[in-house]
């Protein structure tokens, strides 16, 4: 645990030990081919989850604004991607950056007028997204692009240039290699002075506007970018469930969202991969202990994590390795 | 890590492996002693309520290993929860079939689910046995032939509605209320073509409403100003039930036929006053276990002793017990047709050959057909009759049956 004793104070975004970097990656780049097809998927929804858990935790964890409504803005990257490869033909590999860009669009005219609010009506107005995206989704207008009820069935991409990979495991290192770079992305942002900026807004409003922060701006950029990352999550999302339909971006989908971002720990970005995979495992693990009682089992888990390390993951191992969270 | 040699030597070993299987008489998910057969419902979410067709299946799978099980060989029952999302669909199907590796999947619920692992399962070219929704499009031997339906779907439905239109009310101006998404289209769709070319002079006004809308008022006094005398209902419990009350409440009284997904008396009669409802005609397939009338039937004497010992915190008034009772029996009779041949082709090319099945929750004079170009199974209903207590059957079997 010794190499784990950081050197850079202060640093905004918690650097991990090396050994667990190189553990995680040796980690992430073997598994797919030691476990089967269905894990593998598993394993890309848990990465796909944790995309969206990080941009959320932009702007929760740094920026201090609450959102219940990112399921919306992973619909709505699900949708964009499923509407362009199946209506428009565009590859799959495009349809990432697109759906980013209008998630990013909607997430800052929405963020706009929005962050205005107070926290608490914050949370209620994001709210209502989340409940409002399934019905909206289903709206006839919009039928013979989002397919109504009946959704969109997207077909899956194969490894290119003859790669001996399995769909499956193709998809896996594409979402793996997005997540690294938003990641990457993330952790930049956190460390510049934009990163200060948005933090700054977070710690006090006041002492920010009197260094001269556009504080409304700021805050609806933040909003735009965690958007942003939830789009590019949904849009990883319907390509490796190869289905998009309003059922799928329920109050549930942010609601879980919010419970990985907590359980992984606010404000610490390794702590997203935490969150995704409770959101993706832990509800099965519910369902195996009891099928009667599998959200009553899932409530206690969360209730046990929550008591054993009340700042989620993150508060964990900064408390196993000794590191202070400096935010 | 795997070094690169021994991941190739693996990929060559489960290559070798695939075609030493396809030669044996069993598929994966089966053996001399064992059936493995998959389940997705919703147990928890929205739709939870459904759950219990799932538990009667995995019930009435335990009376036949009690009894011996499928020619000697025990059925395995994995039933997983997917909460009614689609995406959470696909990672169990997945399970099912790559992890739990399972002979076929039987009676996945829900529309959407289904139709989000439909194109996996045939990639798979696993049965996706008997789903639970009364959507059209699964039963395309071509398209997707190893999907097959079960119940009646809901373009049957509205074929015999418009026999029954055709018989008793040749002259009848119809007017139609419908939610506007793919379920209403369907049963739409399927009175239309069954009227055939009489459908332009016969309907007089359609009138959709959005699942958004807060009532269908002003709906029902457009098809009352349109002049109609037949007015078919296809809507869902609630606003079924808010159509009901409203006919009464203006004094209109057409021929009321509302269709089957509304017709509980409990959920949608009793909240619309049942005596707003006298008279209202529908479609039935099941036997109702609350009715009376089958108080000495045999059938129903036989699923009340399965209840009794293997599902006695069941509900014995629900419908839901009795419908996973029928599908559990479809399934256990596509087994035994299956005999000693337990491959995924030979279950796919059983379940399309059930020949005049009859079942004991399932009307008397309803039969089970399937063959290698027509997947819908029960396509069948028999008419009834709201007596203001009750649902009194009339008339014969109608059949529905799509391009008959």
């Amino acid at each position: 645990m010794s190499a784990s004793m950081d050197t850079t104070p202060a640093a905004s975004t918690a650097r991990l030990p090396i050994w667990l970097v190189a553990l995680l990656a040796v980690g992430a780049i073997a598994l797919p081919f030691l476990v089967k097809g269905f894990v593998t998927f598993q394993l890309t929804m848990m990465l796909v989850y944790a995309i969206a858990i990080m941009g959320l935790n932009l702007l929760t964890g740094f920026n201090g604004q609450f959102s219940l409504g990112h399921g919306a803005f992973y619909a709505v990257g699900a949708y964009t991607a499923a509407i362009l490869m199946e209506h428009v033909g565009i590859p799959y590999g495009w349809t990432l950056p697109a759906a980013g860009i209008v998630c990013f669009a909607a997430g800052f005219l929405f963020g706009l007028p929005a962050l205005r609010l107070e926290p608490i009506y914050l949370a209620l107005a994001t709210f209502a997204l989340a409940i409002a995206a399934p019905q909206v989704l289903k709206l006839t207008p919009l039928e013979p692009w989002t397919g109504g009820v009946q959704g969109i069935v997207v077909t899956k991409p194969d490894a290119p240039f003859g790669l001996p990979l399995s769909q499956d495991q193709w998809l896996y290192f594409v979402t793996l290699v997005v997540a690294l770079v938003l990641y990457r992305l993330a952790s930049n942002l956190i460390d510049s002075r934009s990163g200060r900026a948005i933090m700054a807004i977070r710690d006090n409003v006041l002492a920010a506007k009197a260094m001269g922060i556009d504080v409304s701006l700021y805050k609806a950029v933040t909003f735009g970018i965690s958007a942003l990352y939830a789009g590019i999550a949904g849009a990883l999302g319907a390509i490796a469930v190869q289905f998009v339909a309003p059922d799928s971006f329920t109050l549930t989908l942010s609601v879980g969202i919010l419970v990985g971002l907590v359980v992984g720990g606010v404000g610490w970005l390794p702590g997203c991969l935490v969150g995704g995979a409770f959101v993706m495992f832990v509800p099965n693990i519910a369902e195996h202990v009891s099928k009667g009682l599998s959200g009553a089992v899932y409530g206690l888990i969360l209730l046990l994590l929550i008591y054993l390390m009340p700042k989620g993951a993150g508060g964990l191992y900064h408390s196993l390795t000794g590191t202070k969270n400096t935010r | 890590m795997l070094s690169r040699r021994s991941l190739c030597a693996a990929i060559v070993l489960i290559a070798a492996a695939t075609p030493a299987m396809a030669q044996s008489k069993y598929d994966p998910g089966a053996s001399d002693t064992e059936i493995r057969i998959g389940n997705i419902m919703p147990y928890s979410g929205p739709a939870s309520a459904y759950g219990t067709i799932g538990k009667t299946i995995g019930a009435y799978f335990d009376k036949i290993n009690a009894e011996g099980g499928i020619n000697g060989r025990k059925i395995k029952y994995i039933s997983y929860d997917d909460a009614y999302s689609p995406p959470k669909a696909v990672e169990q199907a997945r399970k099912l079939v790559e992890s739990d590796e399972v002979l076929a999947i039987m009676q996945p619920l829900g529309t959407a689910s289904n139709t989000a692992i439909m194109k996996y399962m045939n990639a798979k070219k696993v049965p996706q046995l008997f789903v639970a929704t009364g959507a059209t499009k699964f039963g395309d031997p071509k398209g997707a032939p190893w999907t097959m339906g079960w119940q009646p779907n809901y373009q049957s439905e509205g074929r015999i509605y418009a026999k029954f239109i055709l018989d008793k009310h040749p002259n009848g101006k119809i007017g139609i209320l419908f939610q506007n998404d793919d379920y209403g289209r369907d049963l739409m769709k399927g009175l239309k073509d069954g009227l055939g070319p009489k459908a332009a002079s016969m309907i007089v006004a359609e009138a959709p409403y959005e699942v958004s809308e807060p009532t269908i008022d002003s709906q029902i006094l457009k098809l009352k100003a349109a002049g109609a005398d037949v007015f078919v209902n296809v809507a869902t419990p609630k606003f079924a039930a808010q159509a009901i009350k409203k006919l009464a409440e203006i004094g209109w009284k057409p021929v009321h036929i509302l269709n089957n997904v509304s017709n509980s008396v409990g959920g949608v009669l009793k909240a619309a006053g049942l005596e707003n409802a006298r008279d209202v005609v529908s479609t039935f397939y099941q036997k109702d276990p609350t009715d009376p009338a089958w108080k000495d039937d045999a059938g129903l004497k036989t699923w009340a002793a399965f209840m009794e010992k293997y599902y006695p915190e069941g509900d014995r008034t629900s419908t839901f017990t009795t419908y996973g009772y029928s599908a559990a029996q479809t399934m256990v009779q596509v087994l035994k047709q299956c005999g000693n041949d337990l491959t995924r082709t030979n279950v796919m090319k059983q379940a399309a050959s059930l020949k005049d099945i009859q079942l004991d929750m399932i009307l008397p004079g309803i039969k089970l057909n399937t063959s290698d170009t027509d997947f819908y199974p029960i396509e069948q209903m028999q008419l009834v009759r709201f007596t203001g207590s009750q649902w009194e059957r009339f008339g014969a079997i109608i059949s529905g049956e799509i391009g008959g």
